[in-house]
Formats: C-alpha cells, structure tokens, sequence
C-alpha cells in the first residue's frame, strides 16, 4: 500500500527567504508562495499538500541549509532515529 | 545507505553560535544566492564521505568569509586572495586533512591571481571552491576580472569595456594549462540538472582530497541578485544566456585514476624541537659570568652607524653575540641601502634581561657614530643621559649635546696605526664598548673569537684579540 504522505517536501517557513528557486525548479508545480508572510516579511513557500515526486530539486537549489526537507518515497518516521 | 530523507546536511553546524546577531538559525546570505546553494552542496558530500572532522576550510574575502559560521570543520579566515597560501600552509601542516580553499572571483583571480595560479602549480593537496559571479559581490557590485564585456557594474557604468579594463578571465582554463593540477572543471547553478552536476563535482574534488590526490579546482558558475540587482529565478536565466557562452562548461583536467600522492616535509611546529633540531638548548646557555655594570647601561639600546664597509653590521652582531653568552636577551637589526660598499648604513642592538619589544633603537641610549653624518643624523635621537661614542680619526666636528656622556674615541686610527689593518675597526668597538659599560670583559670577548670569525685564520684571529684589547686599553687609559 501506498503512503500517500510520502515523498512530501516541506518548508520551514521562518527560514524561508522567498527567493523562489524551489518555485521554478519544482518539475510537478507542487510549490507556491504563500499569500502569507513569515516572521522576517517574506512570502514563504509553501507545499500544496500532494504531488510531490521526491526528486529533491527543491532541496538543492535552495540557498538556505535549513528551509526545506524532502522526505522520500523510502522513509519512514518509525524507522528515523 | 540510501537517503530516506534530504535535510540540513551534518557538514553544517546545528546552530551558528558564532554569528553575530540574534538569528543564529539562518545564513547571512541574500535571498537566492549562489553560495548558499554550493554551501549545501559542500556540507552534504562532507557528510556523505565522513570527513567533516578532517576538513579545514579555509574562508576568503568576499561574502563567504563567514562560512566559518556555518561549516563545522577546522577554519581559518585568509587576507584577500590569499586563501591558497594559507591552504598551501594548513596542507603542509596537517598532511592528513581534507582542506578547502572557497573563494569569490574578485579574491581568486584579481587579488589573489598569483596565489592561485602558484599552489596549483606547486600541486598543493588542496580543494578550491571558485565561485564565479562575475562580479565583487560584498563590496556592492563592482566589476570583478571575470565580468563579461559590456556588463554593467558599479564601476563600469557604460559596461565593461575590454580596450579599457581588459577581458574576462576564464580560470578554469588558465589552470588547466599548468602540469600539476589533478581535476580542474567548471559547473553551474543555474538549473537543477547543472546543480546536480555540481553536486557530483564538489563530491569528486572531496574524494580525490580525501585520497590526497593533490589539486583540486572547481569553478561553480553562480548568482548574485543583490549584485546584478535581479531577482534569483532572473540571475539563474541570466547565468544560462550570458556566462554560460563564455564560460563553458567540462571537465578541463581529469588525472584522478593515475595521480600519485605526494609526500612533503611536514614543518615542526612544537617549538622544543625547533630547538633540538637547530641544536640549540632552549634554556639560556650562560658562558660567561657577569661583572659589574652600572645601572645605566644594564638596559642597553644601541644605534651602530657609519659608511658601509666600516664594519657596522660585524660591530653590531658581535655586541649582540657577546652579550649573548653572558644570558642577556639580545636583536640585532641591520638597516642599509643596496650598496655593498660606500653606501650608509646602521643597525640596532637592543640588550636587556627583560623582553625585547621594537627591535628599532629609535631613541637609542648609546650611539656608536663611525662617520660625521652618522654623528649628525643620530646624535639628536640619543636619549637624555645616554652615552655617545664617536669615531674621533674621521669625526672633524664636535657633538652639540651636552645632557649625554661622551666618548670620542679614534677606532680608525687605532685600528690603522697600532695594528695595521683598519678591517679591525668592529673589534675595537667592542673593546671601547666593553671599557665603557663594564658589560663585557676582555678575555671572554677574546675566547668568543673564534666562534665569531669561524672559518678565519688564526692570524685574523689573533689580530681581533689585539684589537678587542687596544679599544679597552685606549678608553681605560683616556676616560
């Protein structure tokens, strides 16, 4: 059976910098800004909730260490130490 | 083990204590910057190959310099360009660690040309990070040597102009034309599938660092849309349409598989065998006793000056060598034009039981003048109460100071007429000197001779013993 959770990418919004790159490098379209703003005034961005693909272009063209996570289609929370 | 999830990588420090400010949980970096991205690509294969413990990084100038708050590896900050150099010497030192020279454009290839292209010539086992974003960045967006022609900057308003500011530089190449380096290529992050090749790139350097397989250079094309005043998603096309025909991309030197590892002289840093190995004891090696000598000349700062030729600089080593032996600290340091012969010249002597500071004896409390300008360029310096001893043979006039104890002493007649040979002048100095202070006596002066003038004959030798003794005699006798 299927996980529908994961893949999943997921933003930690406050260290979101609103740059975009995880926006245009995203192959399904499956993130977007947010029409709210985050503790430092940017429109952070945010996962739509389902068609992520785990490819981890998000995670590698954003600048910031700690902004995003990818969870892949492999994980699984029970396992994770 | 295969990847359940991609997260911080461990390559970075969980929380950047070291930054200033409150926000200790995010980058300096601007929203979109390229250097975040290679960051991450960095502390990722850092650790995938468990070797974030055995890396040094050395940081630039530029605004990378503060990725020592980020990365939890050894750190040390280098003066603009000079991150080779100081890589050169941390590899040199530390012969099994992985070490990492990240640098900007404006350090690497303006600054720091030089730098560079010597320790990928030397071959040093160094990785070098190369961002190329065609423009000094930190600085607020000035031309680099790696903007392109026409581009407009802070500084080239009009566009960069080649006929005026030349062409932009393509490192990769200028590296790949020496012999030495192992793996030199060129990478982009304008796109994900180029971040991906960047990510294998920056995997590959690390790995070949991590089997020491000498020089390591990866240039990453990258972004700065603070700089190119554009917004990220913007400087990521502009990368691909305007840099990327310049600049392209490829591997441009791949000699991993048959590199060899070079094993170098590692320094000896523990200072105790810096002296077993120069075969020095540590400890100060008293030969001689010390006699009596008078409170003001117990903490001596001596100028030694004259004509080159005169033997300024033997005068002045031999007090300090002399003064040595009797445990006092001693530095010598000669000042000359580039005239071996004929030229001025003087040096500083400094002897004192504390701890020397400024070599310079810029207000010197003894004065031992050989010629007439000599006499009056230094004589205003000498300290209130100091002592002056002038080479009265070629000395037609007098000291104006009052407020000092003078000794006018004919070193180049005694040296001439009563023994012949003016080449011994230095040891009549030390002779006068040692009458003067009571610092030296003259059998030990004497039984240091042949240390001094190892390698002389023993006629020389003897000469400079009489020489030692006319100068004390003639003070001894006069004052």
């Amino acid at each position: 059976m299927t996980d529908a959770k994961y893949p999943r990418s997921e933003v930690n919004l406050d260290k979101c910098k609103g740059c975009g790159l995880c926006i245009a490098a995203c192959p399904k379209k499956v993130l977007v800004f947010s029409p709210k703003l985050n503790s430092k005034g940017y429109h952070y961005a945010e996962y739509v909730g389902s068609g992520c693909v785990g490819c981890g272009n998000c995670f590698y063209n954003c600048p910031e260490p700690d902004a995003i996570t990818v969870y892949l289609r492999n994980y699984d929370p029970e396992k994770e130490v | 083990m295969k990847k359940t999830m991609l997260r911080k990588p461990k390559g970075f420090v969980d929380v950047y204590v070291h930054k200033a400010g409150a926000e200790k949980d995010r980058t300096h970096y601007c929203p979109g910057c390229g250097h975040g991205i290679l960051h991450k690509l960095i502390a990722e294969a850092m650790e995938d190959l468990d070797i974030v413990d055995d890396t040094i990084l050395i940081s630039p100038v530029g605004c990378s310099v503060f990725a020592y708050y980020y990365f939890d590896t050894g750190n040390f900050q280098a003066a603009h360009g000079r991150a080779p150099a100081v890589a050169t010497a941390t590899s040199r030192a530390n012969p099994n660690k992985v070490v990492i020279s990240y640098q900007g454009d404006g350090d690497l290839a303006a600054i720091g040309g030089n730098n560079i292209v010597q320790a990928a010539n030397r071959g040093e086992n160094i990785v070098v990070f190369f961002v190329n974003n065609a423009i000094y960045g930190m600085t607020g967006g000035q031309m680099a040597p790696t903007t392109l022609e026409g581009q407009v900057t802070t500084t080239t308003p009009y566009g960069r102009n080649v006929d005026t500011d030349g062409y932009p530089m393509r490192m990769c190449e200028v590296i790949s034309q020496l012999t030495a380096p192992t793996y030199v290529e060129r990478v982009s992050l304008h796109d994900a599938p180029h971040i991906r090749k960047t990510r294998a790139a920056v995997r590959k350097a690390l790995q070949n660092a991590k089997e020491r397989k000498g020089f390591q250079f990866v240039e990453v094309l990258s972004t700065c849309p603070s700089g190119w005043k554009m917004d990220p998603v913007k400087s990521m096309e502009w990368v691909k349409e305007k840099m990327l025909p310049l600049y392209p991309l490829g591997v441009y030197r791949d000699k991993g598989d048959e590199a060899r590892v070079i094993t170098r002289p590692v320094p000896v840093m523990d200072p105790a065998e810096v002296w077993k190995k120069l075969g020095i004891s540590a400890e100060a090696d008293v030969d001689f006793p010390r006699g009596d000598v008078a409170d003001e000349y117990k903490k001596m700062s001596i100028r030694v000056a004259g004509f080159g030729g005169q033997g300024i600089m033997v005068t002045g080593q031999a007090l300090a060598s002399v003064a040595l032996e009797y445990g006092y600290n001693v530095s010598w340091l000669p000042s000359y034009g580039p005239e071996m012969r004929g030229g001025t010249a003087n040096c500083s002597v400094n002897i004192q039981d504390g701890t020397i500071g400024a070599a310079e004896a810029v207000k010197p409390t003894m004065l031992l003048a050989m010629n007439r300008p000599s006499l009056e360029k230094f004589e205003k310096t000498i300290v209130p109460g100091g002592t002056l001893i002038y080479n009265s043979t070629l000395i037609d006039i007098e000291p104006v100071r009052k407020d000092i104890k003078i000794f006018p002493v004919p070193i180049t007649g005694i040296a001439d007429d009563k023994l012949g040979n003016i080449r011994v002048q230095s040891l009549v100095n030390i002779g006068a000197y040692a009458a003067i202070t009571g610092m030296f006596k003259v059998e030990d002066v004497v039984k240091l001779l042949p240390k001094l003038f190892k390698g002389k004959k023993q006629s020389i030798i003897d000469l400079n013993a009489k020489a030692v003794k006319a100068g004390f005699d003639y003070v001894k006798e006069n004052f």
